[in-house]
């Protein structure tokens, strides 16, 4: 449970203690890292224990507000992500971040090309080296093309690119096998190992547990924004390690009412679109709360905007009470009996410069209306209901919205569907960022209108509330539902399984 | 890597991406109008005034095109261009009249300079503030546009107060060429050069291409971004200054509308008005093309009421075009990356 000093030189990077506030919200407390040259390093960790967090720090996009920061075994403060690179740390992101318009090219030396006199750029020079990086990595990848159209594969090879081309000492890897198949996968890997061997420092984060366990040689857990343990691979199971990632009392908070289960109400089969998920089906009865379990960027909360009809799909159909719901269509779902509060709610699900009141009252505009006018009056009416049933604290109706806290404005939100009487309720992430407290009620409210007789799908990515609240869990790993879970047999341990791992990985 | 480039290759390749250029389009356009107005008219080319016309109309609009797109590069755009063209005209009939004897190469230095400040409170505005280009120059066109009207008031600058070398300039010519078309080609051939082979100009093209990930490579995008408006706004001095020059007068009216065509042009020219891609050359051309179809029409017999109607057309069509095109060349990357994983 302790870093390990190795005598090869100081280590590439070293984390100590570091921590970060933003605002009121604790995002680390005490993150503590330590990567060794010529090392491949998991770091590993549930959503939010705050592994972003980390990397955005080393990579100077945020200052730590505590702790110590050694690079190369001197102490440093990047006040941008320019002085982080020139240093010699590259990030290569998930979703890479490239200029579309400009070629391979210039995406991998922009900013620092090769330049002759009169500072022009040394155009041949730079496309040479470019052929050069290829042809060590051994990817086939025209320089000349723009990143336009470049699978997110090949853009994270010249991302790897780019950082050979800085020469990094230290690469971090977000999640770079999100989105890649197996054969780019091996490809990835193959040349992490080269990397690794010239004496680099990597750190790779992933949740697929088979990848880390193949590719790493040592592996850091954090939760909850702090460090828990560092081992040798070898040193650890998969069984240890989820543990440790979860590790925590999971039965509190949850007033999780029983409820008699009855018809079937959404029923959704084999929906697929093409690149976000695939052959999704799934039933919510009346009375049930069915969660959507996985990890970010799984795939759900495109499952969901699908469902109600925000995006579109390729095949597949979605019911509710048998009656076919067309897609592209969110009123004819609202006419239904559907409802969705969506993920980000200050920018999907409230109208910040608009009042409480006219915000609750939104997604009932036609029903309040007498010959197209809506009065004040009646909105007023229909708010306030709705504000004392979900004990909205708010100074009064005609509060802008964007100036209430989080869990009340989830609160709004929430009223403002529960307004259209909804028979199915779909709710996206219904607690993430409110405090504890509102959690609870929101928590209470869920479980209720349940126990009416309302059919509830939950996207969650915390484990505790999908394992508290749900009576039936579905996991969603890549755009697929890989496991089914009744309530009784869910654990952290299977859930996190089933959401990490991947069967025909590379190995 | 043992890639070797035979001359005849990289000359096919060059051909290739000649006649692939978007630029090359709105060219063909242009000679097509000069071609079909001269068989209608020929002295439309075929005179010596019809000739010198032809160069000289679209000369000032191409500078502001120019200081134009490299604004809208970044993904921004320059609306105070058509009021800072007035203030520096005004200004150049000012310092003639007011400071007796004064070099003529001061007082285009003076224009720069009052046009490069001006664009640099845009640019400051712009970059500082974080509110979007569109709405800052649309204050300062006006703001700048009520200075003009405060200093001018219902006085108007003449031909008979600027001296008589200086007139020349505006409509003289070297051999066959206008100095003032000289002046415009030496700004397009400096720009385009900036623009292709200095790191500054390859990284307006990367704010512009996608304003996050510049930040996340480490680009200095509030400085480049303050750059392109003063450069914009120093080419606007400049034009007003040739603008004095070339036409002997000046109000507290002149330039106005300049902006839109500046921004027309740019657009014609393929520069894309979400950023990150066109060039200088394009822009210029769009610049003589917009301006040559205006003087083209009635020639063709087309009545006044339609020209602006054909330039807002011909807008109109370059942006589908371009749109068109991205949609084409995305399809093709995708099925080209689609065929090299099967």
């Amino acid at each position: 449970m302790s870093t390990t000093q190795t005598i090869n030189g100081p280590a590439v990077l070293e984390l100590h203690n570091v921590a970060k506030k933003f605002g009121s919200v604790v995002a680390l407390t005490s993150a503590t890292l330590t990567v060794q040259p010529n090392s491949i390093h998991a770091l590993v960790g549930e959503n939010g224990a705050g592994k972003s967090t980390v990397v955005k720090i080393v990579a100077g996009l945020y200052q730590r507000d505590g702790g110590e920061f050694l690079f190369r075994g001197e102490s440093v403060d990047f006040g941008s992500t320019a002085a982080a690179k020139q240093a010699g740390i590259a990030v290569i992101y998930q979703e890479p971040t490239l200029f579309p318009d400009l070629s391979v090219t210039e995406n991998i030396f922009m900013g620092r090309q090769p330049t002759g006199r009169f500072g022009r750029i040394d155009r041949k020079a730079m496309r040479d080296e470019a052929k050069q990086i290829f042809a060590r990595l051994a990817v086939r990848i025209d320089p000349d093309r723009p990143a336009d159209g470049l699978s997110i594969a090949d853009q994270q090879i010249i991302e790897i690119a780019k950082a050979i081309s800085l020469d990094a000492r230290l690469l971090i890897m977000d999640e770079p096998t999100a989105a890649l198949s197996g054969v780019e996968v091996e490809r990835l890997f193959a040349v992490a190992r080269s990397l690794r061997d010239e004496g680099r420092g990597l750190v790779f984060i992933s949740h697929r547990f088979n990848e880390v366990f193949a590719l790493c040689d040592t592996i850091t857990v954090m939760r909850d924004g702090a460090f828990i343990s560092t081992d040798p691979i070898d040193a650890v199971s998969e069984d240890e390690i989820v543990r440790r990632m979860v590790g925590r009392d999971v039965t509190n908070l949850f007033p999780k009412q029983e409820t008699t289960v009855g018809d079937e109400l959404l029923s959704v089969e084999n929906l697929t679109a093409t690149g976000l998920f695939h052959d999704v089906s799934f039933t919510v009865r009346a009375g049930e709360i069915v969660a959507l379990a996985g990890l970010v960027g799984a795939g759900r909360s495109e499952i969901a905007r699908a469902v109600f009809g925000v995006d579109n799909y390729e095949s597949g159909t979605v019911r509710i009470g048998g009656k076919r719901v067309p897609k592209r269509n969110p009123a004819a779902a609202m006419a239904l009996g559907l409802a969705l509060v969506p993920e980000d709610r200050r920018k999907q699900g409230l109208i910040l410069e608009s009042s409480v009141s006219r915000n609750a009252t939104l997604a009932i505009r036609k029903k309040l209306a007498s010959f197209g006018i809506i009065r004040s009056a009646s909105e007023n009416r229909s708010a306030r209901i709705w504000a004392d049933r979900l004990r909205v604290k708010t100074a009064s109706l005609d509060t802008l919205a964007g100036t209430l806290s989080g869990g009340n404005q989830q609160k709004v939100v929430l009223g403002k569907w529960l307004a259209t009487e909804p028979r199915v309720l779909i709710i996206d992430e219904p607690t993430r960022g409110i405090d504890v407290g509102t959690k609870a009620e929101v928590h209470r409210l869920t479980s209720e209108l349940a126990g009416r007789g309302m059919g509830i799908l939950m996207i969650s990515s915390e484990l505790p509330e999908v394992l508290g609240m749900a009576d039936r869990v579905l996991v969603v790993r890549e755009g697929r539902i890989t496991a089914e879970i009744s309530r009784a047999e869910a654990t952290a341990e299977n859930v996190m399984f089933a959401a990490t791992h991947a069967e025909g990985v590379a190995r | 890597m043992t890639v070797v480039q035979t001359p005849a290759s990289a000359i096919i390749r060059g051909v290739r991406a000649f006649f692939g250029a978007r630029e090359t389009g709105i060219l063909a356009a242009l000679i097509l109008v000069i071609a079909v107005t001269t068989m209608v008219n020929p002295t439309f080319l075929f005179s010596p005034d019809g000739f010198r016309d032809l160069l000289l109309t679209p000369s000032i609009l191409v500078l502001i095109a120019v200081g134009q797109a490299m604004v809208i590069i970044t993904r921004s755009v320059d609306l105070s261009v058509g009021s800072v063209v007035g203030l520096t005209a005004y200004l150049t009939g000012r310092l003639f009249i007011d400071v007796h004897g004064i070099p003529i190469i001061l007082v285009f230095v003076a224009g720069i300079l009052a046009g490069a400040v001006l664009g640099l409170v845009n640019g400051a505005l712009v970059a500082f503030g974080k509110v979007p280009a569109l709405v800052i120059t649309l204050g300062t066109l006006y703001a700048y546009r009520g200075i003009n009207v405060l200093w001018t008031g219902s006085n108007r600058v003449n031909a008979s107060d600027m001296p008589a070398d200086f007139l020349a300039l505006g409509t003289n010519q070297l051999l066959f060429i206008p100095y003032l078309t000289i002046i415009a080609l030496i700004v397009v051939l400096i720009a385009a050069w900036y623009l292709r082979n200095r790191r500054g100009g390859r990284e307006l093209y990367a704010i512009g291409s996608d304003p996050a990930a510049a930040q996340l490579y480490g680009l200095k995008v509030t400085q480049r971004v303050l750059v392109a408006f003063i450069v914009s706004g120093a080419l606007a001095g400049l034009a007003g200054v040739l603008f004095a020059a070339r036409y002997g007068t000046s109000s507290s009216q002149t330039g106005t509308g300049l902006e839109l065509q500046a921004v027309g042009a740019a657009v014609i020219g393929g520069v894309a008005i979400f950023g990150g891609s066109g060039t200088v050359y394009g822009a210029a051309i769009g610049a003589v093309l917009l301006l040559t179809i205006n003087r083209a029409l009635p020639i063709l017999g087309i009545p006044d009421f339609w020209q602006q109607a054909v330039v807002g057309a011909l807008i109109l069509g370059a942006i589908v075009l371009d749109r068109i095109l991205a949609l084409r060349l995305s399809r093709k990357l995708i099925a080209k990356r689609e065929v090299s994983h099967e």
